[in-house]
């Protein structure tokens, strides 16, 4: 397979990037995006070039680390899976890819395809957590927690935190992901007695980061390589609207 | 409070739960449009009604309140929203990913607005503040708004303004329904299916009364 590549280019974070086009030859379909770039970095390195850079770790969609904007999707053509997880069957051969880094405020682009995405940090440093006196692990069964709040807890921790549900939304909201950490501890006992607490201080920090508002538009959930739910925004409004009726 | 208005969820709250009341209202507006079918003494008695109610006078200047906060919170997060993002993608395909209103209801807003204003110039501040005929009713004077409304909607271009903005507020509606809900939290995986479908059965019934009653007194002209 051969494809037409514009992939944005930037030096570093005070540059301004541009888009350069490439041409690719030799590609095959079961090669994922990333080995994709890998080829496409080789042959740069041997002109002598500069190689494109982007993120990666697991290759397997469990890390996070791959997060590409490719023509004008979050994570590419297909639904629930990562950059990494991307195949160029699902292209067609000859056919013109624009790959960008995630764009937002929020996270400023420091190299080429590389988004410096600490600002989901920083909002899971404002309350994503529980606050428990760490000893040696307690007896799994001691805490009874129900099947169903055990699969929902699990649907919203399953989260890997890349960022995509803020590329894909129009505002640059991070709701789905301060939804799915939200959602994670307040369905599980031991996260449940901080949840509206919790919801309001990661609230905050998102607004603070700069970070948009949500508007419903379900775009997050879609381009969620995990598929989240919009359900959790829901979740994640309610612990909101009621945390001034903390107990 | 501060923190909460503050938030950007508190202020959706805002827009949200002033969106519910202008849907509410819109039920009630087209209650009353229906009874423009039935008659100008019908309608004339219940505009009468509307115009001199109690409750109806107290709701007045809270629907005005209702208006005013949906719109102005709406500006407000519209242009941090467009703030979050200064440098644009070269490429956005959202046509997988959520739906055409959801994706530009500032823009929709916008023009039922301005459709809005249309609406009270031609129709509100006549009532309000214009000459108007009246005719008796077992002895009460009513104004004649029948004569009013319907002298507009034998127009063409009248009705193709009333049918447009029906239009622009069906697009908002099939968005705004669901997703005011949403924002509430009350919304889960039983109620989202159920919720988007009393969302498309709402604002169908709200487009289609809106723009079929214009249309039915211009075609009613027009047929003889």
């Amino acid at each position: 397979m051969e494809f037409k590549l514009k992939i944005w280019r930037q030096k570093d974070a005070r540059s301004q990037g541009r888009f350069v086009d490439y041409s690719i030859t030799g590609v095959t379909g079961n090669m994922s995006f990333l080995e994709m770039l890998d080829y496409l970095n080789k042959t740069l390195i041997e002109k002598g070039d500069d190689p494109v850079a982007y993120e990666h770790d697991c290759r397997e969609g469990i890390c996070g680390s791959c997060a590409l904007y490719i023509n004008g999707r979050a994570h590419g053509p297909a639904d629930e899976i990562a950059t990494c997880e991307v195949r160029m069957r699902l292209f067609k051969d000859g056919e013109t890819i624009v790959v960008e880094p995630w764009r937002a405020k929020s996270f400023p682009v420091i190299k080429d395809l590389i988004a410096d995405r600490q600002a989901l940090d920083k909002i899971m440093q404002a309350g994503g957590f529980i606050s428990v006196n760490a000893g040696s692990a307690p007896e799994a069964n001691s805490i009874p927690v129900s099947r169903e709040s055990a699969d929902d807890a699990f649907d919203a921790a399953i989260c890997i935190g890349c960022g995509a549900c803020v590329a894909a939304c129009k505002n640059s909201s991070a709701m789905l992901f301060v939804a799915a950490k939200v959602s994670h501890l307040a369905l599980l006992p031991q996260g449940r007695k901080e949840a509206r607490k919790r919801a309001l201080a990661m609230v905050a920090k998102m607004d603070e980061l700069g970070f948009g508002s949500c508007t419903n538009t379900t775009a997050c959930e879609t381009e969620c390589p995990k598929g989240i739910s919009m359900t959790h925004i829901a979740r994640l409004n309610r612990e909101f609207l009621l945390s001034g009726f903390q107990t | 409070m501060g923190s909460f208005i503050n938030a950007s969820i508190g202020k959706k709250f805002l827009v949200s739960i002033s969106g519910l009341f202008l849907i509410s209202f819109l039920a009630v507006h087209l209650t009353v449009n229906l009874f423009l079918l039935a008659g100008q003494e019908s309608y004339n008695l219940v505009a009468h009604f509307m115009a001199t109610d109690r409750v109806i006078s107290f709701l007045e200047p809270m629907l005005a309140v209702g208006f005013l906060l949906h719109i102005a919170y709406s500006v407000i997060l519209t242009i941090s929203n467009q703030k979050a993002r200064p440098q644009k993608f070269a490429e956005v395909d959202t046509s997988r990913s959520s739906s055409w209103p959801s994706q530009n209801m500032f823009v929709l807003g916008g023009l039922i607005l301005a459709f809005l204003v249309l609406h009270l110039s031609n129709f509100w501040y006549v009532m309000q503040f214009g000459e108007m005929d009246y005719i008796m009713y077992d002895g009460i004077a009513v104004k004649d708004a029948y004569t009013l409304v319907t002298g507009k909607f034998v127009i063409w271009y009248h009705v193709l303004a009333y049918v447009a903005g029906a239009v622009f507020l069906g697009f908002h509606l099939l968005h705004g329904f669901q997703s005011s809900f949403l924002t509430l939290g009350l919304y889960n995986k039983k109620w989202r299916r159920r919720l988007e479908i009393i969302g498309i059965l709402y604002t169908i019934f709200i487009a289609a009364g809106f723009s079929l009653i214009p249309l039915y007194f211009l075609i009613g002209h027009y047929a003889g």
